[in-house]
């Protein structure tokens, strides 16, 4: 009973401070703009009833699905390609000497700054930001994935040896049970920032997508309430994206690292 | 006692000018159960390490069963302190993984043999995380014997365990010692724990480390440590120790 209620209590004090706090910070928003009776920037009434006429009519829905599919196929090929390079360059010191510095030079490289290039090889279609998703969580994964190889305690390794198992049983039953809780970061980390770029390459070209929403309703005539609007959706959807990869760290085989 | 199982002979290691082990030779007999005390940082744990496999002596041959050794296998387990169990698999997992390389016709009954044996049935299905430390070690005392090694390396393998806990091993370490016959080195701090199991104690140098001196122990199990002889054999090691 005072276990359950305890339990109870520790949600709850999970849950009412943020909401008081953005309640509050909604509510202070609110009575600024009204008092300073703005032309432009929206209440947040406005931008609910802004956001509720596209949600009606369809339009909220394809510029969420377009930019999450985007966000999928980007990371997905991104999660494919840095998993197995990573355990690769983690494992065989030369793959790490060979690949590690052009990697690093790559990495500091802003995907902002690939949108150029992303237009001249692949035009403005879907493409181009599914590139610049991929080009941009590659990398994070990519590294955390190595770390997490060099970093596996020695002594799970000469436990391997000591029983003399096969190198595939070495490697699927010890190397990567060993590194998933890395590889779990490194996907909260890369699926962070593809839903960061994913806005900022829809805002350059293509009709559709949160990131085309915003650009596209500030210039058909300044409608702040949808900027704002997608803003909010962009992070509250940022936000349960995160929320469905923590899910990972529920798996009893990533548990250990999280407990202790 | 038959013929020597492990011949040390001559081995010696440093890193870049630190010499760490320098020329140390004794042998272990088959059955025999050799401890070994050395001040701390004397690298106790590097030659253990060197003997059982992992490391490369830079000089010196280790010889198990007139064979020489290269690299570690299932003939000879090591249990140190911080242990080794995998905290992604369960305890059954984990044996099941020891037994992976061998060919058991019943590897599953044979694990759940060697659970019972450390007292840990109903435990099969945890979770290391979900275990207390005694229990993991037990775990891994398990894990090392249902491969049938014939030689049981230990450094210092109870130490991480509260005072308690670490006499209570060690009298089930026994028990299970007087079950099945394996030849052990155990590194040791702990001079009471030496003497309560082991037939010889080989007390080290400081570093570089070389054989100081060793004693027979000569009481029949289970020993007291209250039992002037054992009492005298501690004085007499503190002694060699400085102490």
């Amino acid at each position: 009973m005072g276990e359950a209620l305890r339990t109870i209590d520790g949600k709850l004090a999970r849950i009412v401070p943020p909401v008081l706090l953005i309640g509050s910070l909604i509510a202070v928003w609110w009575i600024v703009v009204a008092n300073s009776e703005s032309p432009i920037f929206p209440t947040p009434g406005q931008v609910a009833t802004g956001a509720w006429a596209l949600a009606e009519d369809g339009t909220l829905w394809q510029h969420i699905e377009a930019s999450l599919f985007r966000v999928e196929m980007g990371f997905g090929v991104a999660f494919l390609v840095a998993v197995p390079l990573g355990l690769w360059m983690g494992w065989v010191t030369g793959a790490y000497y060979t690949l590690n510095p052009l990697f690093q030079m790559l990495r500091p490289i802003s995907p902002i700054a690939w949108i150029p290039v992303a237009i001249l090889w692949f035009g403005v279609g879907d493409f181009s930001p599914i590139f610049l998703i991929f080009i941009s969580s590659v990398f994070p994964m990519m590294v955390q994935t190595t770390v997490g190889v060099r970093t596996i305690d020695r002594r799970y390794l000469r436990a391997a040896a000591n029983f003399g198992v096969s190198r595939w049983v070495l490697f699927t039953r010890v190397v990567i049970p060993a590194v998933l809780p890395e590889i779990i970061v490194g996907m909260r980390i890369g699926l962070g920032v593809a839903w960061l770029v994913v806005v900022a390459a829809e805002m350059i070209a293509l009709n559709t997508g949160l990131g085309y929403l915003i650009m596209d309703s500030r210039n058909a005539g300044n409608r702040y309430d949808l900027v704002i609007a997608s803003m909010i959706l962009i992070g509250v959807i940022g936000l349960l994206l995160d929320g469905a990869t923590r899910l990972l760290e529920k798996l009893d085989m990533v548990k250990w690292r999280y407990v202790r | 006692m038959s013929a020597s199982k492990i011949v040390i002979d001559g081995i010696s290691k440093g890193f870049g000018d630190l010499a760490v082990v320098d020329d140390v030779s004794f042998e272990v007999a088959d059955g025999e159960f050799v401890a070994i005390v050395g001040p701390s940082g004397c690298g106790k744990s590097t030659m253990l390490n060197i003997i059982a496999g992992f490391e490369k002596a830079d000089r010196g041959a280790i010889l198990i069963d007139g064979k020489r050794r290269n690299g570690p296998n299932r003939n000879g387990i090591m249990i140190s302190q911080h242990g080794s169990v995998f905290p992604w698999m369960t305890v059954l997992q984990n044996m099941m993984f020891a037994l992976s390389a061998t060919r058991h016709s019943n590897p599953v009954e044979r694990a759940h043999r060697y659970i019972e044996m450390v007292g840990l049935a109903g435990f099969e299905q945890a979770y290391p995380h979900e275990l207390s430390g005694g229990m993991l070690k037990r775990v891994e005392i398990a894990r090392a014997l249902v491969v049938k090694p014939e030689i049981l390396y230990m450094d210092e393998p109870f130490s991480a365990l509260d005072a308690l806990m670490s006499l209570k091993m060690q009298t089930e370490l026994r028990r299970i010692l007087d079950e099945e016959r394996h030849t052990v080195l155990l590194i040791t701090h702990d001079v009471e724990e030496a003497i309560y199991l082991a037939d010889r104690i080989l007390v080290l140098s400081p570093r570089p480390t070389t054989i100081q001196t060793w004693f027979e122990v000569g009481m029949p199990h289970p020993r007291k440590l209250s039992d002037p002889r054992a009492q005298e054999l501690r004085e007499a090691i503190l002694r060699e120790l400085g102490l």
